[in-house]
């Protein structure tokens, strides 16, 4: 068996990147959520002071970086999760029954995944930067390498939930539970400075708050972390949930 | 292996959770280029069976040799030999034909110009080469059905796995399947293995039918042969006491063969006809009341009748399996066209 399939990963890739863009609806939806989130929690909460945003920031400076993760966050985990889509309408089995290793299947639905978040990514990115934000364009390279991490570990976190699962009907309550805490206490939308010790714990164990503060030091030019740590637990975890989801999904049976 | 032998099942077995074997020790051999179908009530392991040949579903124990390939060694193997057309549509909606079969050719390793020369190839077999850049949600049942069949085609297959080919279609979109299933066994020069619950489909379809019951295979044969083994016709009768009456009539030489279910005794016979009068005088003769009587030519539920001893059990179907065809209309889409 050749292990690694390029023109299966490719086409693997390329049907994802052609389902996004014609999904109108969700892609839509997609920018429409974050650019709320952007404006109305950047202007509304533009006069709180927080401790741990440094003088000469706006509150819409330090949120950008947190909606930018939010996006790339949450498009990679409904990746990874729409296996159960391909599960549910059958096409999965078209994809298990061909001469193409699982490794391959993994790995193309991952770049898909995570090509279609930078995509939205970068969309917020431009809306910040219509609306003001001053988004370093040096720090941008790194900015990227932080949304691929982002990108690849959630989508190994989808495909993981997704092999726990039958159908959609358990995704919500993962959402909703994990999810959702998780991201709010990854000082995507405020600081963890100002959090009591015990939340503060959580934050320091939580990996996403790695991720955000990572993409907030490329992006804005400040960070409660130094980024070498940033990066460093960004890529373990990121290495544990792409083989973790992986292993998962290569024992599933159609 | 046979060279003529292109699929050879040996004592295979899947149990799932529980004592029960979805797949009971079957065996038997496929010859190339025939259309072989698995006959059987829904629940019979049909399925099972067609999956743990895909290489989906890994046995319990026993084997099986698809074009020489050893289905637990060598799936990739076995994967490059076979095209499968599953039971539950499994096409991305989302995609246009044409990009469903370039999907499929890619996952397949094919090249470029073979690539496109093949899907147009294709496509044309099944008549949708004027429809290929459309978006396949918006096909008929029956369009998407062709569409599989196509695409499983796609990489020059060996074999056919042809999973309930018609399953949800209306009684046109099913013969016109049905002439594009023998069509392409022609002409393309492909094995079919097919799985069906439908009696007529096995029988206008397939050169040689199993007929499956209970995980178990029960009997393997031409239609014909497996018709011809009840006797050239049937009488079929109910009467006040079948035993004893049952007992007599096997004493007379032109009875070939004689069983009894739940209400009616059914007798295989030659020129049945010519012998209502002599079974309706032998009843009379020792006193059995005979209710009613009619003869036929044997179709293949009375086989299945014969060696089973029940009736095919989907004539009813129950909730849970009505569900589930209403739910396989709806994602196939309700198109009438075919």
């Amino acid at each position: 068996m050749m292990f690694i399939n390029g023109q299966a990963i490719y086409v693997i890739w390329l049907r994802d990147v052609k389902r996004f863009i014609r999904a109108r609806s969700r892609l839509l939806g997609n920018i429409v959520q974050p650019f709320f989130f952007l404006s109305i929690l950047g202007f509304g909460l533009s006069s709180a002071i927080f401790p741990g945003i440094p003088s000469g920031y706006r509150f819409i400076d330090f949120l950008t970086p947190g909606i930018v993760a939010m996006a790339v966050l949450f498009s990679s985990i409904f990746s990874g999760v729409s296996v159960l889509w391909d599960k549910q309408f059958g096409f999965l089995q078209e994809v298990l029954v061909a001469p193409v290793s699982r490794l391959s299947i993994v790995i193309g639905r991952t770049f898909g995944g995570a090509t279609t978040a930078l995509m939205q990514g970068f969309v917020i990115l431009a809306i910040a930067l219509a609306l003001g934000v001053k988004v370093s364009l040096i720090g941008l390279a790194t900015g990227i390498l932080f949304m691929v991490l982002l990108a690849f570990s959630a989508v190994g976190f989808g495909l993981i939930v997704a092999s726990q699962m039958e159908d959609f009907h358990g995704f919500q309550l993962i959402m909703n539970l994990i999810i959702f805490p998780l991201f709010f206490l990854s000082s995507a939308i405020f600081p963890i400075e100002g959090l009591p010790n015990w939340l503060k714990a959580v934050a320091f164990v939580n990996p996403l708050t790695y991720g955000v503060d990572g993409l907030r030091y490329s992006l804005i030019g400040f960070s409660s972390i130094p980024i070498w740590i940033d990066l460093s637990v960004l890529l373990a975890f990121c290495m544990v949930m792409v083989s973790v989801g992986s292993y998962l999904f290569g024992r599933s049976e159609a | 292996m046979n060279d003529s032998v292109v699929i050879h099942v040996e004592g295979l077995t899947k149990v799932f959770e529980g004592p029960f074997r979805a797949v009971d020790n079957v065996s038997f051999d496929i010859q190339r280029k025939e259309i072989f179908g698995l006959l059987g009530p829904n629940g019979a392991g049909k399925t099972t069976t067609i999956k743990m040949l895909c290489t989906l579903l890994k046995p319990t124990s026993g084997t099986a040799l698809v074009d020489d390939h050893e289905i637990i060694k060598n799936p990739d193997g076995v994967r490059r030999s076979i095209g499968v057309v599953f039971q539950d549509p499994a096409l991305d909606d989302e995609l246009t034909a044409r990009e469903n079969l370039d999907f499929h050719a890619r996952m397949y390793s094919m090249k470029g110009g073979q690539r496109r020369e093949r899907i147009a190839e294709v496509l044309k077999l099944v008549d949708l080469h004027d429809r290929a850049d459309i978006i396949v949600k918006k096909y008929s049942s029956g369009m998407k059905r062709r569409l599989e069949i196509a695409r499983g085609l796609m990489h020059y297959p060996k074999v056919l796995f042809l999973d309930e080919p018609t399953l949800g279609l209306d009684a046109q979109t099913r013969r016109s399947i049905w002439d594009y299933v023998a069509r392409l066994n022609r002409e393309q020069n492909v094995t079919v293995f097919l799985t069906t619950h439908y009696m007529d489909e096995a029988d206008f379809l397939c050169g040689r039918v199993a007929i499956m019951d209970h995980g178990k295979l029960v009997v393997v044969d031409s239609p014909g042969n497996l018709k011809n083994s009840l006797g050239s016709d049937l009488v079929t009768l109910e009467c006040s006491d079948p035993e004893r009456f049952a007992e007599r009539l096997r004493s007379e030489d032109w009875v070939e063969n004689l069983k009894i279910h739940d209400s009616a005794m059914i007798v295989g016979t030659k020129r049945s006809a010519e012998r209502i009068p002599e079974v309706v005088n032998i009843a009379r003769d020792i006193g059995v009341r005979v209710v009613s009587i009619e003869t036929r030519k044997p179709t293949l539920e009375d086989v299945f009748l014969y060696h089973t001893g029940s009736e095919m059990r989907d004539s009813e179907p129950n909730t849970a399996d009505r569900m589930k065809t209403m739910h396989r209309q709806y994602a196939r889409g309700m198109g009438r066209r075919s």
